[in-house]
């Protein structure tokens, strides 16, 4: 494994990147959401709000529906009844801005295998104007991947894999971040500084929803937990 | 705006060159059957050059067919698919930069060898010209129509026969125009009506499959 420095500015407040944000309060409000499949309800009146800073941490067994909340936050996905409001408008109608604000990273990891990390980060910033000035180098040194950088993704470990996909964090300016189960397949060293990222994120007026059965060494983060409510219709 | 096409465009340009091996597979087995042929049917150049326009389109047809399985296949499998979906750039344009990559590495060169294997079949010089011109318009249909059905059945875990059955009743008209191009050139007649008739088979698909390929790949994301 490698020995890498976690760069100073992340774990400071008010520093200098994606600050572009930071001014604007978002608020994200999940109403009543539910969702029904195959007559089974894998969940009913999961009603959150959200604003700039706040960490959601979502729990449950496997099976209770964690992937499809998140997928239903992203808009890939409907819900059967509910709604999602983006700054108290419903998401129907502010679609293009609400996606412009927001950064998925799913359980799979989103990486052309045939491709190297450095490849596949110039694609995500070719899609990504607002992508700020870090280079792609950087960014994967930041990731641990320094030396791996064009070495196709199928040849990686699981975890680097993830660290490869995680890079984007880095790269987006997005103000939210859905992740489901981000730290899978990463080592010890990589749970600890992601831990710091996502902290420095929503420090920065940022607003994180995540699954994981870890317990986060963040404190003040909001629970959500699906386990009382999945029941078969 | 454009951002996606071209992201999307010379990041599937890349990934063609990188798995140069399996995008050769379709111009591969055209020319095989194609090479196929006279050994089993006859080597008689009077009888070959008979049934060569209607040989050379229907495997063109079927070598397309082939390859438009694959076209969203591997990035609904990684996750990429999902993140296209969900971009705040129009899905429609990123999913024409697929169908226009898709078009260079099967329609195109298939479209280049067909005076080639047209020799091998003994056509008829009259019929060089506008067996390139149908498939050089005709492949870009094919992979156009293709899409729509690729898209539909991208999520589905047993899609084997479906595609084709979806698909082959839109190829049809491409296949009769094509094939009747080459034929009426042949045997001396005007080429004008046929072509033009496939000229504006592209332009409606152009104008309908990228959004109904965009459509249906939200639709296949849902499940």
């Amino acid at each position: 494994m490698h020995l890498y420095h976690w760069p100073d500015y992340l774990l400071l407040p008010n520093t200098t990147i994606s600050s572009s944000f930071s001014q604007t309060l978002n608020t994200l409000e999940l109403s009543a959401l539910a969702f029904e499949w195959d007559d089974r309800l894998l969940f009913s009146d999961v009603s959150v709000s959200l604003k700039s800073g706040d960490i959601l941490q979502v729990e449950g067994p496997n099976g209770c529906g964690k992937t499809t909340l998140l997928r239903i936050i992203t808009t890939a996905l409907s819900a059967s009844s509910g709604q999602l409001l983006w700054q108290g408008k419903d998401i129907s109608r502010v679609r293009q801005d609400y996606l412009q604000n927001l950064l998925f990273l799913g359980h799979l990891p989103g990486l052309k295998q045939s491709l190297s990390p450095e490849e596949n980060l110039i694609w995500w910033r070719r899609l990504n104007s607002n992508s700020d000035s870090l280079s792609n180098s950087e960014v994967l040194a930041q990731m641990g991947l320094q030396g791996y950088e064009d070495v196709p993704c199928f040849n990686l470990s699981a975890g680097q894999q993830r660290r490869a996909a995680l890079a984007r964090l880095l790269i987006a300016e997005a103000p939210l971040w859905v992740l489901d189960e981000p730290f899978t397949a990463i080592d010890k060293q990589g749970v600890r500084e992601l831990e710091l990222l996502l902290a420095a994120h929503v420090e920065q007026g940022g607003m994180i929803i995540l699954s994981t059965h870890q317990d986060l060494g963040i404190k003040e983060i909001k629970r959500l937990s699906l386990s009382s409510l999945a029941e078969v219709a | 705006m454009g951002q996606g096409f071209v992201a999307i465009f010379r990041r599937d340009l890349l990934l063609a060159f990188r798995h140069r091996g399996e995008m050769a597979n379709p111009v591969i087995f055209f020319f095989i059957v194609v090479t196929l042929i006279p050994l089993g049917l006859t080597p008689e150049a009077s009888k070959l050059a008979e049934i060569a326009p209607g040989i050379l389109w229907v495997m063109a047809l079927l070598a397309s067919l082939l390859s438009v399985e694959g076209m969203f296949q591997s990035d609904y499998r990684d996750g990429t698919l999902e993140q296209m979906v969900i971009l705040p750039q129009p899905l429609y344009l990123m999913v024409l930069a697929k169908i226009l990559v898709h078009w260079l590495v099967t329609g195109l060169p298939l479209t280049l060898l067909a005076p080639v294997l047209g020799m091998m079949l003994s056509l008829p010089e009259a019929g060089y010209l506008p067996l390139v011109l149908s498939l050089f318009m005709g492949t870009a249909v094919l992979s156009l129509v293709g899409a729509i059905g690729a898209a539909l059945t991208v999520a589905l875990r047993k899609g084997g026969l479906l595609l084709p059955l979806i698909v082959m009743p839109l190829y049809m008209p491409v296949l009769i125009f094509g094939a009747s191009t080459v034929q009426r050139a042949v045997d001396g007649f005007s080429v004008a009506g046929p072509l033009a008739i496939i000229g504006a088979l592209l332009a409606f698909s152009l104008l309908v499959s990228p959004f109904a390929t965009a459509g249906a790949l939200k639709v296949s994301m849902q499940g």
